[in-house]
């Protein structure tokens, strides 16, 4: 039978693009309409052949499955579950639950991505805004360490630097559009302006665009690659623009100085606020990495790197992240779900979950599945599952179920993995 | 000859198609294998476009296809994946985030390296 799905979400990326068309043949999916590349691949090189679990390696009966995975985490002193950001709001609570109940340490994809990001937040505030806002009213765009024409690739249509919208009709005739970066990108190359950053200098040239907005002269002519000229004149554009918004990505989370750079970025977007209308947004990379930051915050208090250890949550970025808890050793058993640490860890602290007993909750196969103990094939939210997810601007976004294959989600294995333990 | 360059990586396009046919694919093999480098440090270290260049840092080495690419004298680029993190430390200075930008690395080209040893 054949079926057409209007207004599907794709859930890859942080953009959460809800104006997909998906045309399926019984669980076969044969056309995606606008999607882009990275997303077309969720849903066409989705398998929806059933699969069974595995422990060490062999098919077993799920009851069988869930009993290994609640005898692994009731023994283990020191568990650490990990993932989320490509599951769905539904499961993330779950997780959090079982953290609770195992007394576990619980981390998101958040930590090797916008972490830093959380952190500034916290120590600074976020001017932030909607993307709807940004579509329909922003005339003036800078995006600084990250390159959406690669990592987001409808944000420019949609949002961004072509979208049209009330006050901005033309498009990208209606904006002006910056692109800092250490390299020249994809990006770069469709903005107005590129100013191109020495590498581990981005702190030093926002504090010089923070000095410039209060109306001091720097004694240097260059700050961090840059000529002052160039910056004195993207600070007039900035405090003469009608709706100004920075963008933000790994260029300033992964530097030298990471959350330093983004606080640095989040008080001159406060700052310009004397001056015109100006709000800043994180590129949010998977698809409800935005949610995995949302949820742990409702139910902890924290963003990410969170403790039940001591029966209540504790925050401890370094300690309680995933990489170091891996790198000390100090996980000893593990849930992984939806994500592959195992391919985007530094490998150091990958090979620690080859150590431990490792549980994987997956639609596909990935790096660390191949060597858990435990696989527990699950549906793929916006594919074969229905749940929420939230957009980079935090706004929630229901995934649809686009094909029936009957397969369990997250939530549900959760749910009886947290019955199960003891 | 090696040289001490500053190493970045990051997602490509190709890396998030290759991801979704699998990081056992050739695709996934080939679109995380390169390393993006600025012609004229090529030259110096006589690496050649599309030919082999071997990186290590404390943490390990690999040998990416090189590409010359609009890169700053002094960086190289490398897409994110299972290759590139066997050159990336764990230290995360107090954050959770490894240093996935701005590590230092030793480049070289690969044929220097089998007429030494
Ligand atoms: S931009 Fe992101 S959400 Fe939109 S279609 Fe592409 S991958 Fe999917």
């Amino acid at each position: 039978m054949s079926t057409v799905v209007e207004h599907v979400t794709c859930p890859f990326c942080g953009c959460l693009c809800d104006d997909l068309t998906v045309e399926a043949e019984g669980v076969e999916i044969r056309k995606v309409r606008l999607a882009c590349s990275s997303g077309q691949g969720i849903f066409m090189d989705y398998d929806p052949r059933p699969r069974r679990p595995l422990v060490d390696g062999r098919e077993v009966e799920w009851e069988n499955a869930v009993a290994e995975a609640a005898s692994i985490l009731s023994a283990a002193d020191s568990p650490l579950i990990y993932g989320l950001s490509s599951s769905a709001s539904e499961a993330q609570r779950k997780a959090v639950a079982l953290a609770d109940r195992i007394g576990a340490v619980i981390d998101s994809t958040s930590s090797v991505c916008h972490g830093p990001t959380g952190l500034a937040m916290q120590a600074v505030g976020e001017p932030t805004c909607t993307l709807g806002e940004v579509r329909d009213r922003a005339d003036l765009l800078v995006f600084w360490g990250c390159n959406p024409d690669a990592s987001h690739l409808r944000h420019f249509p949609r949002f961004s630097l072509t979208a049209k919208g009330a006050l901005t009709p033309n498009g990208r005739a209606d904006r002006t559009v910056y692109v800092v970066d250490v390299r020249p990108t994809g990006s770069s190359k469709k903005a107005d302006h590129f100013l191109q950053v020495d590498v581990g200098s981005d702190f030093e040239v926002l504090t010089t665009l923070r000095l410039l907005v209060k109306g001091k002269e720097p004694s240097v002519d260059t700050v961090g690659g840059v000529p002052v000229a160039q910056l004195k004149e993207l600070v007039e554009r900035m405090k003469s623009c009608r709706y100004g918004v920075a963008f933000m990505g790994m260029g300033l989370t992964m530097a030298p100085a990471r959350q330093l750079n983004v606080a640095e970025l989040f008080t001159l977007v406060a700052e310009l606020n004397e001056f015109a209308k100006f709000s800043v947004l994180p590129m949010r990379g998977h698809g409800n990495v935005t949610g995995a930051d949302q949820v742990l915050s409702w139910t902890t208090g924290y963003p990410f790197a969170v403790s039940f250890a001591r029966g209540y949550p504790q925050f401890s970025p370094g300690e309680f992240s995933a990489v170091d808890m891996l790198a000390r050793r100090a996980a000893d058993a593990a849930v992984i779900i939806a994500s592959d640490p195992g391919a985007h860890f530094p490998a150091a602290a990958a090979a620690h979950l080859e150590r431990i007993p490792t549980i994987v909750l997956d639609h596909g196969p990935s790096v660390v599945a191949s060597h858990a103990r435990v696989v527990f094939p699950t549906a793929a939210y916006g594919v074969d599952a229905a749940g929420t997810a939230y957009r980079m601007d935090n706004v929630p976004i229901p995934l649809k179920r686009v094909i029936s294959t009957g397969r369990l989600t997250d939530e549900e294995i959760l749910d009886r993995i947290i019955e199960a333990v003891a | 000859m090696s040289e001490r360059l500053t190493l970045i990586t990051g997602r490509t396009r190709k890396q998030a198609v290759g991801m979704h046919k699998g990081k056992d694919s050739p695709e996934y093999r080939e679109a995380t294998a390169l390393v993006e480098m600025n012609p004229e440090d090529m030259a110096r270290l006589k690496i050649e476009d599309g030919g082999k260049a071997l990186l290590r840092t404390a943490e390990g080495e690999v040998e990416l296809t090189a590409h010359a690419g609009s890169l700053p004298a002094g960086l190289v680029f490398v897409p994110m994946g299972t290759l590139v993190n066997k050159l990336i430390g764990t230290e995360t200075l107090g954050t959770g985030m490894p240093s996935f930008k701005g590590q230092t690395v030793d480049v070289a080209a690969v044929t220097e390296r089998e007429d030494a040893s």
